[in-house]
């Protein structure tokens, strides 16, 4: 983390009809880093990317390239690129005049055009596809022509808007990895604005979890992971049972009616906490045996492994677990100290980490797959 | 299926003999009249005096063209301006061009006549203030001024249309991609709405080089486009064969036309007419 910042943005607020999209952020993005801002739809992360490549402005603060206010730079004088949501690729023009265009603008020469559109062709994984019309081209082949267009610039900093929504799974991932490569060839500083937690956690050096137009936490994807800030990072990476306790001194936390121990320290005596515990980290046993007891109410295979909901004393737990257990079985469950983690109460304690009534598909509708529309729109 | 295409065909069925009547059959009475002589006779004489009329037909394109390039100049960015603003205000824009359509264009000439007329209203406003009078009318700018009064709307309209289906993400690219805001403009937005320019340009080029109304009026007589030659040869029955053939070069010209504007957009869009 010791490289030198890039982009700096120190107290931007933006709304749109009154309605508050920012809410005073700040944010270093440091050289050569693959950050991805990430969150729900209307968390503001498309607008803090448009904001940087100057497409809407700031109601408030500022925002520094290498040190330099660009608040009155507009966007085709910023060394930025970005690739946006639908690609937006030019339709009148074929793929080499498509990914040609910035150079031709800076009166290239012809030569060079034609030898750098052909690297960042072949980079892409589109050779030959030059005399193509961009309508001819799959998603996935649109999706490269895209990057290879903004690439092309060589800019100091490339800005990916979901690039990858309209694609499929099987695509998705692949697209990952080959963005992954071509961000460390180049070493160009990305920002990627993404819904999908797991994207974000796979490509990442830096993860910035927004919400309500606030950033709610930066750190590594691990960082992010194991040592989520509040109820609400937790429950967007990943699954997460979210229970109230009480921090009873350091490294001992009571919670649905057990004292645990724990690995967290520096918070006050009797302090309220909520406690982090992952499904993947608690232990099924017999029931004599368990720290906890509890009634499984749902069991769902799902491949790797099986995902039961375990009601204990009215708190539904959700646990993945390797070994089969029934439903209605009662069981004990064993929680080890490192797989206990303690945050401070927030403004999102008690909305999330309860899976009474969880379900797939309601999961889905809290976490649409849809891009953002009503930002930055118009 | 059957009664699927049955029924299709009975519903094109009065479009189709509306078509041949008046549509199919007049052209074909064009023909008929072109290669014949007064007496029905079959002759290639009515070709022979198209000569001397070779100047009314230059005269006229160029008429035409000037009008839909000065069409085309005003209405772009009128249509760009519309596109861009408001809901509210394109509305009432939209009215405010809308709203001559609905009046016929032969007294809408009539009122640009009165007008710029001698005695019309600008030229007594002008008196009154002690200046020169302008005489518009009898002049070729006054012709050229009719045409762009009836035709804009015609040149306005599916450039609009194009211009709001502009997805305003090409622009943001160009920017993004360094142009600037004239750059964006000539590399992006012309030729993503060429298919809206195409459009309005044939749909003012073509009643242009076929007026004789406005010339005759605006052009007091003076100006002689093929619109009033035509009129003038079918209103005596001795040149009525001559009015023919004038008639069918004029279609081949326009058809000409509107190929060559056909060629110019790609098919993105394509045309509409």
């Amino acid at each position: 983390m010791e490289k030198e910042v890039i982009i700096n943005l120190t107290d931007v607020s933006k709304s749109f009809d009154g309605e508050i999209v920012l809410d005073h952020i700040n944010l270093k993005i440091h050289d050569k880093e693959f950050v991805t801002l990430l969150g729900p739809s209307g968390c503001g992360k498309t607008t803090t990317l448009r904001i940087i490549g100057g497409f809407e402005t700031a109601d408030t603060g500022d925002v520094k390239f290498d040190g330099k206010s660009v608040k009155e730079v507009p966007p085709h004088q910023r060394p930025v690129n970005t690739v946006f949501q639908k690609y937006a690729l030019f339709p009148h023009l074929n793929v080499f005049e498509n990914v040609a265009f910035g150079l031709r603008l800076k009166k290239t020469p012809e030569e060079t055009i034609r030898t750098k559109v052909k690297e960042m062709l072949s980079m892409v994984n589109l050779k030959g596809f030059e005399r193509r019309r961009v309508s001819t081209l799959s998603g996935g082949q649109q999706q490269r022509v895209a990057i290879a267009r903004a690439l092309i610039n060589e800019p100091e900093v490339l800005l990916l808007d979901e690039p990858l929504g309209a694609l499929d799974l099987k695509l998705r991932k692949d697209m990952q990895n080959e963005l992954k490569k071509i961000q460390k060839a180049t070493g160009i500083t990305f920002i990627y604005v993404t819904h999908d937690q797991e994207e974000a956690l796979s490509m990442s050096d830096t993860v910035v979890v927004m919400a309500n137009g606030q950033i709610q936490q930066i750190g590594s994807p691990t960082d992010i992971y194991n040592e989520p800030e509040n109820a609400f990072v937790a429950d967007f990476i990943g699954e997460s049972n979210i229970v109230d306790g009480i921090m009873l001194e350091d490294y001992k936390v009571r919670f649905s009616g057990h004292t645990f121990e724990c690995v967290d320290a520096g918070f006050e005596k009797n302090q309220k906490v909520d406690v982090v515990v992952r499904p993947e980290d608690v232990d099924v046993v017999s029931a004599d045996k368990g720290m906890l007891q509890g009634t499984v109410t749902s069991v769902t295979f799902k491949g790797v492994h099986w995902e039961i909901i375990v009601d204990i004393n009215g708190f539904k737990w959700m646990i993945q677990t390797t070994d089969f257990v029934a439903e209605g079985e009662h069981i004990g469950l064993f929680i080890e100290p490192e797989a206990i983690h303690i945050m401070n109460k927030s403004e999102f304690s008690g909305m999330f980490g309860d899976y009474s009534s969880f379900s797939d598909e309601l999961d889905q509708l809290a976490d649409p797959t849809e891009p953002e529309k009503e930002e930055g729109e118009e | 299926m059957k009664k699927g295409s049955l029924f299709q065909k009975m519903a094109a069925a009065p479009h189709i003999v509306w078509m041949v009547l008046f549509i199919v059959a007049p052209m074909l009475f064009v023909l008929y009249f072109a290669f014949t002589d007064a007496d029905g006779r079959f002759s290639l004489s009515n070709i022979s005096t198209l000569s001397q009329y070779g100047n009314v037909f230059v005269l006229s394109i160029a008429f035409a063209l000037i009008a839909t390039v000065v069409c085309l100049l005003i209405g772009y960015p009128l249509a760009y301006f519309m596109a861009r603003s408001k809901p509210k205000t394109q509305k009432l824009l939209m009215v405010l061009i809308m709203l001559p359509m609905w009046c016929n264009l032969l007294i809408r000439t009539y009122a640009l006549m009165a007008l710029l007329d001698n005695g019309g209203l600008l030229n007594s406003f002008l008196e009154s203030m002690g200046l020169d009078k302008l005489r518009i009318v009898g002049s070729d700018f006054g012709v050229i001024l009719g045409m762009v009064y009836d035709f804009l709307p015609y040149m306005v309209l599916p450039i609009f249309t194009s211009i709001t289906k502009l997805d305003n993400r090409y622009i943001e690219a160009a920017h993004d991609l360094g142009c600037n805001n004239i750059q964006t403009m000539t590399k992006v937005v012309l030729p993503l709405t060429a298919s809206g320019i195409v459009s309005g340009v044939t749909m003012v080029f073509v009643p242009s080089i076929s007026t004789f109304y406005i010339s005759q009026k605006l052009g007091a007589g003076k100006i002689d486009l093929i619109g009033d030659t035509i009129e003038r040869l079918f209103q005596n029955t001795s040149t009525y064969n001559v009015g023919a053939v004038i008639s069918l070069v004029m279609m081949i010209l326009i058809l000409i036309s509107v190929w060559i504007m056909n060629k110019f957009s790609d098919d993105e869009g394509g045309v509409i007419i």
